[in-house]
């Protein structure tokens, strides 16, 4: 029959296993990647592939050798190569990049927060560095990394001229809440919020720039929309109308502190800005910035490659007070999220002229700033692959800036110092226990 | 004593329940974690399930939280409920139905392609807790197939059985899955084991209206020839009246006594206390029958005290009794045998023996072969 004498290429096949602890996790958990039974001393290379709903495939791949038992353990050896190299649990998520012939610009967002990003993780024989699609592996297993922890319900919202989605977590609550502003990128993106929710925080992902009314009238909104969606989850039965966050990205920021300070209505609990800055006009609406910062577009820089540099448009930090929030007035605890490599938006000025600011006023108890070396304007949930420059809005090429390795790292530390502060200042959780509970939950990951 | 927290005064600081996996093959342990309770507070940590076949199942363990306000299930005593001690897993493998439910129910999945649906909840005080609404709880989903593994009807041959292919190339060791005499086509041991690498099939044996022996020998032989299959590594998993034709496979012969003529390594597991069938006595036979044969060498025997008969995946509820449809279609309370926290343990214990006896011989090693 076809199956008699079997090979030493089968036997070899059959014997290596591989498994991927845990095989359904959620985005920002670690998991174990292990390679058994292999011969001592024998190459092999991992690999990641994902294929995206946009019909892209990205992957990753390590080079590895097999120790004296025949294991190999992501977590704990060394890759001496790839797309990665060192000891790095999770470096076959953050390294993925699209396969060789993609289109340039691409970038790794998930639409629908429904369903897990699935993985396909393998193994092959030798040290490989392409022609994977071509060859068989040796195993082969399909990872699930979802966004929304079971029992998280999506709910879009259109009510009161709201565009928006709300994500509320398992359970019966009260849950705190958060407006989740993203930045001026393109459509609604919902993971973040979807994420919020699967750790206890009912998140609502607020379409400031392309909602509904915007799209009708032509007319984008005014600042009372923000304080419509905070109403919104004052009011919803299983949020605690006192304990609600507030988080901005990129131009997300600017709005976020422009509310947290001035408005009457927003009693927050405590603010987180990534890549943002405070510099705008402060009476200014949605338009009034936007048409602000493009009035100083001819400051756009360019690279080699013709790709946009926009962190000049805000700079130099303006002395004038009515071209920046005021933070000195700022009465709840703030989280600024720095990368030191943001092409995209004077991030590290503006938060040295905040400080400054808040140290004049007194208040500078209340921030915490978190900065990166050599990381990009993207702030994503961890593992997100980094990209160092994408299509904007389908016309333009940014630069967002950034090293992988390090803006990953930067990625990973900053979601879970987000998480502890957004706990923190939501639960009350006592500083004294803090810390504790961190070691514990965190460790058990 | 304090008293418990009242529901209203806890809305303003909500505990916060947490577990790790949130999703989590049906083997595979979690932690359960409450945090931002007030310190030295009675609670009850509660699981509730909704079957698919619409009962409720539900644990709990009586807890006090610590200095800091937590309460660790994997690290703490359970001082009451359907647990006691330190039992991490005690929310699933201590649950029975709910009361004021059926008599003799018994919980098994059916679909093997969505999870079990387990919500673990806390609530204020111990006894009474059923009174207030849970202070917070989460959800957590349990898969007997891991991501990947395909589920394939199987209707040739004059077969009828499900088989379920790991994910990968392949090719893999493949495992015949034989249950018992409670008829149909269970699945869910089959979907675990191919979640562990095992191409395996579950075979309907009973109602197929052949001879038992022929018919367990074409679904070996399906197994074997399968292209995604190893030829020489398939093995035979038998619970109960499946056993029967698993060691006439083993033995690969069709003479009575079978025993002496068995050639494959053989694993036997018992529970001392099965009401059910003489599992412990057989065992002892076949020891013995072996013996003589000399054959013993590939007999491993596993023997749980105070086990029932109906020794299933690890962290599956056990029940004494439940009701069983026999063959003439009548409707019996059927006694299995077994104590909760033994069989539980046993469960757990000989699945983790039963993987690792399947790997060694199922899944070869080079270095042994060099």
């Amino acid at each position: 029959t076809h199956k008699m004498g079997e090979t030493v290429d089968t036997l070899e096949r059959c014997c290596v296993s591989l498994s991927v602890n845990p095989s359904r996790g959620l985005m920002d958990e670690k998991f174990i990647i292990l390679v058994q039974k292999a011969l001592p001393g024998f190459q092999l290379t991992i690999h990641a592939s994902y294929h995206c709903e946009d019909g892209n495939s990205w992957e990753a791949f390590a080079h590895y050798t097999a120790d004296a038992g025949g294991t190999v353990n992501v977590s704990q050896d060394t890759s001496l190569g790839g797309t990665y190299s060192g000891v790095e649990a999770m470096g076959l998520l953050w390294s993925l990049r699209p396969v060789p012939g993609s289109k340039p610009g691409l970038r790794l967002r998930k639409k629908n927060v429904q369903t897990p990003m699935e993985v396909t993780i393998s193994v092959y024989q030798g040290h490989q560095t392409e022609g994977f699609v071509d060859q068989v592996p040796l195993a082969s297993v399909l990872v699930e990394r979802w966004y929304m922890a079971p029992g998280v319900c999506r709910i879009p919202i259109t009510e009161e001229g709201l565009t928006a989605t709300l994500f509320v977590p398992a359970g019966n609550g009260p849950f705190p809440g958060l407006l989740d502003l993203w930045g001026g990128g393109g459509p609604l993106v919902e993971y973040r919020a979807a994420l919020l929710a699967s750790h206890g925080i009912a998140s609502l992902a607020l379409n400031y720039l392309t909602p509904k009314t915007t799209m009708e009238t032509g007319k984008m909104v005014d600042n009372q929309y923000f304080e419509k969606a905070y109403k919104f989850l004052q009011q919803h039965p299983q949020i605690c109308d006192s304990r609600i966050a507030m988080l901005g990205l990129s131009l997300g920021s600017a709005f976020t502190l422009k509310m947290a300070v001035y408005s009457q209505v927003m009693k927050l609990r405590c603010v987180v800005c990534i890549g943002g800055s405070h510099v705008q006009p402060v009476d200014g609406s949605v338009e009034q910035v936007l048409g602000y910062m493009e009035k100083n577009s001819e400051k756009t820089r360019f690279t080699e490659n013709n790709e946009m540099i926009w962190r000049d448009l805000l700079l130099p930090i303006p002395t004038d007070p009515s071209f920046k929030v005021d933070v000195g007035r700022l009465k709840c605890p703030l989280m600024l999220v720095v990368s030191e490599d943001d092409q995209n938006w004077p991030a590290p000025e503006s938060a040295k002229d905040m400080k400054e600011m808040m140290e004049r006023a007194g208040n500078s108890h209340l921030l915490t700033v978190l900065s990166y070396p050599n990381a990009g304007h993207l702030i994503e949930p961890p593992y997100t692959p980094h990209v160092r420059i994408s299509m904007f809005r389908t016309v333009v090429m940014a630069l967002w800036g950034g090293q992988m390795v390090e803006h990953s790292r930067a990625q990973e530390d900053a979601w879970k110092k987000i998480l502890i502060f957004l706990r923190e200042n939501l639960y009350d959780i006592k500083r004294n226990v803090r810390a504790e509970i961190k070691n514990t939950y965190f460790s058990s990951r | 004593q304090l008293s418990p927290v009242r529901s209203s005064v806890m809305s303003q600081t909500p505990p916060i329940v947490s577990v790790l996996p949130t999703r989590g093959l049906v083997d595979e342990k979690f932690k359960v974690l409450v945090e931002n309770l007030p310190p030295g507070r009675p609670v009850t940590v509660r699981s509730l399930h909704h079957s698919d076949n619409g009962h409720y199942w539900e644990a709990f363990g009586f807890y006090t939280s610590d200095h800091r306000g937590t309460v660790n299930v994997s690290k703490d005593q359970s001082v009451g409920g359907t647990y006691t001690g330190k039992e991490p897993m005690g929310l699933l493998w201590s649950m029975c139905p709910v009361p004021g439910s059926h008599k003799g129910l018994r919980l098994r999945k059916l679909n093997m392609c969505s999870p079990m649906l387990v919500n673990i909840s806390v609530h204020s005080g111990h006894e009474g807790f059923r009174d207030g609404a849970p202070l917070a709880s989460v959800l957590v989903e349990r898969w007997y197939m891991a991501p990947g593994v395909k589920r394939i009807d199987v209707q040739e041959k004059g077969l009828l059985g499900t088989l379920f292919l790991p994910p990968g190339p392949g090719p893999f060791p493949g495992i015949l899955d034989l249950w018992g005499g409670g008829g149909g086509l269970v699945e869910y041991r089959s979907a675990l084991l191919a979640s562990h690498g095992f191409a395996t099939m579950s075979l309907d044996y009973l109602s197929c209206g052949q001879p038992v022996f022929t018919y367990v020998e074409t679904a070996f032989n399906f197994i074997k020839d399968h292209p995604q299959v190893i030829a020489d590594r398939v093995g035979v998993v038998g619970l109960c009246l499946g056993s029967l034709p698993a060691l006439y496979l083993a033995a690969d012969s069709t003479v009575v006594k079978v025993v002496k003529q068995i050639t494959s390594p053989l694993l036997l597991v018992s529970g001392c206390d099965d009401q059910n069938w003489p599992s412990f006595e057989t065992a002892e036979d076949i020891n013995q029958t072996m013996r003589a044969a000399g054959n013993d060498h590939l007999l491993s025997r596993l023997d749980y005290p105070d086990s029932g008969h109906l020794i299933e995946p690890p962290f599956s509820p056990h029940f004494r009794a439940s009701t069983f449809v026999t063959t003439n279609k009548r409707k019996a309370m059927i006694l299995w045998g077994g104590k909760t926290k033994p069989h539980s343990d046993a469960q757990e214990d000989s699945w983790r023996k039963i993987l690792s006896f399947l790997q060694q011989h199922l899944c070869c090693s080079l270095n042994a072969k060099l």
